[in-house]
């Protein structure tokens, strides 16, 4: 991925957080990476209803998306982001320590791209990170724009 | 995923085919993988999937590796297809094609395609790119087309 990319980051656990920007940093270090702490403020972001910081058009982004998180939670992000006919268009993965069948179904039908659920072991969760963080990493990725001239 | 489920893989070139099946195997992804070499073939076998509801196919997970130069009915269609089935929908499609073009990318993106790689041209970058493909797969829940 080129250096315009920005890989947004939902996630409530500073632990976690960290966790994941290390790891992510371990593979695909050329990446801006953005922390949101709860579902309320990446929704913010992304609707440009918050004046501080917003997302720019002419950036790419990918939405890493942790499911239980205080304000907003991230079924209700996913759902609002895919409704939008621009922020449609980025993929969400879905991090999340919730394992249930049917949760996961659910992301899939409102259109997640990939769901991950992260593993309690602190080395697995590692090593799930960094194969995410190399994926992400691909040259060979082609990542959607959001200017509105597009089609 | 679980070892179960089956990795689909619409590409009509065999030697690409063959590319992509040894490195996911290098990858330490061992799941069945199924080859479809033609859009219709695709589409047939998704959708007699989907009508069919006796059959115990019908529980299966799958991930989709879609070439969109496939001959038959064109890749961005069957992209088309899959992402307006209320069931099929729920298949992560990895689009894997030499198509570089924006317009392409922009349109995959918005029908609801997971990833669009564009397929490297040196052999040796293909076939880097697809084990890491594959020990991303390896930590990804997918979940049936019930």
């Amino acid at each position: 991925m080129k250096k315009d990319i920005v890989i947004l980051i939902a996630e409530d656990n500073a632990g976690h957080f960290q966790l994941i920007k290390k790891n992510l940093w371990l593979t695909c270090v050329d990446h801006d990476i953005l922390q949101f702490k709860n579902g309320k403020e990446i929704l913010n972001f992304l609707f440009k209803t918050d004046t501080e910081i917003h997302m720019e058009e002419d950036k790419k982004y990918v939405l890493l998306l942790d499911i239980r998180m205080p304000q907003v939670d991230g079924l209700e992000v996913l759902k609002r982001i895919k409704d939008d006919q621009k922020l449609r268009k980025i993929p969400v993965i879905m991090l999340t320590t919730t394992s249930d069948a049917s949760m996961i179904r659910q992301c899939y039908e409102l259109g997640c791209s990939y769901y991950i659920v992260k593993p309690v072991d602190y080395h697995y969760f590692m090593e799930a990170v960094q194969n995410l963080g190399e994926f992400l990493s691909l040259e060979s990725m082609r990542l959607p724009s959001l200017s509105e001239n597009s089609n | 995923m679980k070892k179960e489920d089956v990795i689909l893989i619409a590409e009509d070139d065999k030697g690409h085919f063959e590319l992509i099946r040894k490195n996911l195997l290098r990858a330490g992804i061992c799941n069945k993988t199924v080859c479809l070499a033609d859009g219709q073939e695709i589409l047939d076998f998704l959708f007699d999937m989907d009508k069919d509801r006796e059959r115990e196919y019908h529980n299966q997970e799958y991930i989709l590796l879609l070439d969109l130069s496939i001959p038959g009915v064109d890749g961005v269609e069957v992209l088309e297809k899959i992402k307006q089935d209320t069931n099929l929908k729920k298949i992560p499609v990895v689009i894997l094609t030499a198509s570089d073009n924006p317009d392409i990318v922009e349109r995959c993106h918005k029908l609801g395609c997971s990833t669009y790689i564009v397929k490297p041209t040196k052999d040796e970058d293909f076939e880097k790119t697809i084990q890491k493909i594959g020990h991303f797969l390896s930590v990804v829940e997918i979940t049936s087309i019930r």
